[in-house]
């Protein structure tokens, strides 16, 4: 039995998310030339809920992206295995645009690092910014998020598990587990 | 989806539909990166990949150059007559050369069958099969199934007819491979001349009639006829080919206007098809060969990440 923590539920998540669109509508003085792109498979999910929140407070829609790292990834010559690649979804020209890239957990960094190159080999916007639901800290790279959902303090031998509706078929929640000692 | 093991890709004979499905689908995502401004992705940074070319090709060499390209691997072109094969080197010899500069993958072509699997028997590189003899051409029968799934939505079930030379043709055997394994039905048409004995033994049906097989297809993959794998006179003339076998306007106009019609090039207009259908609506020839390079695209990319041997 491996102990687990359970750090949001599905209530938290909401209210979070909800936040994070205000923090975003704020600090860019409304959504003029905003985008959301969210990172496959959960940030995504995360993006398309913050586009419903930011619609709910500015009554316009906000254009969501999917963004696919798998080509940009830093270790794709030491996996044993090549990871499967899905498409990037992105029907808007990003270039001059301010975008918002959203993920799950923020830990080392690398998946942030890869989807900045990607966006970029995509067109040149005026702004990148990033939002996280979880920030578990031991950045292996010089990147931090604009927007947070909660700093969660882990240790390395710790999973952060996101679990998501659309993505999961269950209900929301976050949690942390300890990974079990060989 | 399933999980890529093999080192090699040397036919389409030896692999299971999962994996086929698995090139298709990793091949989607590679045709967008072509599609855009900057048309090139670091995943295979690092990676040298050789075209070895023991016959004439311009398609399917520049296919796999820019696939390689564009996955940002080095690539270095080897053409049979301007490199040491002139002085009598053997190319397996020529292939060890290549390996001990530390090339991860080679690509290779050549007049014999059977040349790509005894490459990938004394190599530790990759080996793709880019046409070898008359035996197979595996990423021309994949970006086939690719182009016709795309347009049509599925494989299985479909009748696909593949017209002319039988005998010689290596695109269709990859073909009849692919789309039996894929769930299609197939028909293979051509004069009896240029039908192989015990064709029927491949699970295909026989045709020596083009307009009826045409008005019962979906899809109609025409084969170039080989004028340089005619000397042993297989026909009695270019034009009685023509008057058969070659898919003219009048042929098309009787068959389903949903018929697609494909060729996997080069063409000799007027022979084995009118340039009017080459040209027509109907034809797809032109995305074939936008498909062909994130097919092997797809392939370099699957292939050059396994550590595994076949």
């Amino acid at each position: 039995m491996t102990p687990t923590n359970k750090i949001l539920d599905q209530e938290n998540i909401r209210r979070a998310m909800m936040r994070i669109a205000h923090e975003i509508v704020e600090k860019n003085k409304g959504i003029d030339s905003l985008c959301l792109v969210g990172i496959r498979t959960r940030g995504a999910v995360l993006a398309e809920r913050l586009s419903a929140c930011i619609k709910a407070i500015e009554g316009k829609t906000v254009p969501v992206g999917i963004l696919d790292i798998t080509l940009y990834r830093d270790d794709l010559s030491m996996v044993a295995q090549q990871p499967v690649v899905h498409e990037t979804l992105i029907d808007f020209d990003i270039s001059d645009k301010k975008i918002i890239l959203v993920d799950d957990v923020l830990f080392t960094g690398r998946t942030i690092r890869a989807a900045l190159d990607a966006l970029i080999d995509l067109g040149r916007p005026a702004t990148i910014q990033l939002a996280v639901l979880i920030d578990r800290g031991h950045r292996e790279l010089p990147i931090r998020a604009d927007y947070v959902g909660k700093n969660i303090p882990t240790s390395l031998d710790e999973n952060v598990k996101v679990v998501l509706s659309e993505s999961d078929s269950k209900d929301d929640e976050v949690v942390v587990i300890k990974r079990e000692q060989k | 989806m399933t999980e890529w093991k093999k080192r090699d890709l040397l036919d389409l004979q030896h692999l299971e539909k999962e994996e086929i499905e698995l090139i298709l689908e990793t091949a989607k995502s590679f045709r967008q990166v072509s599609a855009r401004d900057v048309k090139k992705v670091p995943a295979l940074r690092g990676k040298t990949v050789a075209l070895l070319f023991y016959e004439p090709s311009t398609r399917t060499r520049v296919s796999f150059e820019l696939a390689a390209k564009r996955l940002s691997a080095d690539v270095i072109n080897i053409a049979s007559n301007s490199s040491s094969s002139s002085k009598g080197e053997s190319i397996l010899d020529t292939a060890l050369n290549l390996e001990a500069m530390n090339v991860d993958l080679i690509v290779v072509r050549h007049p014999s069958s059977g040349v790509p699997d005894v490459l990938s028997r004394h190599l530790k590189a990759a080996v793709i099969n880019a046409g070898d003899g008359c035996r197979e051409h595996p990423t021309q029968a994949l970006l086939d199934i690719f182009t016709v799934k795309e347009k049509l939505g599925k494989i299985a079930g479909l009748n696909v007819t593949i017209v002319g030379d039988i005998l010689h043709s290596r695109v269709a055997r990859s073909n009849i491979w692919g789309f039996k394994k894929l769930g299609a039905n197939v028909t293979v048409c051509g004069p009896a001349t240029l039908m192989p004995r015990c064709v029927k033994d491949l699970g295909v049906e026989v045709s020596y009639d083009l307009e009826s097989s045409m008005k019962k297809s979906d899809c109609l993959i025409v084969l170039r006829l080989q004028k340089e794998r005619q000397q042993d006179s297989f026909l009695p003339s270019l034009r009685e080919y023509a008057k058969l076998f070659g898919v003219s306007q009048s042929k098309l106009d009787k068959a389903s206007q949903d018929l697609l019609i494909m060729h996997p090039g080069p063409t000799n207009r007027g022979v084995e098809i009118g340039a009017d259908v080459a040209d027509g609506c109907q034809s797809v020839i032109l995305e074939q060969v936008t498909n062909g390079v994130a097919i092997r695209m797809a392939v370099l990319y699957l292939l050059l990440g396994t550590k595994g041997v076949n």
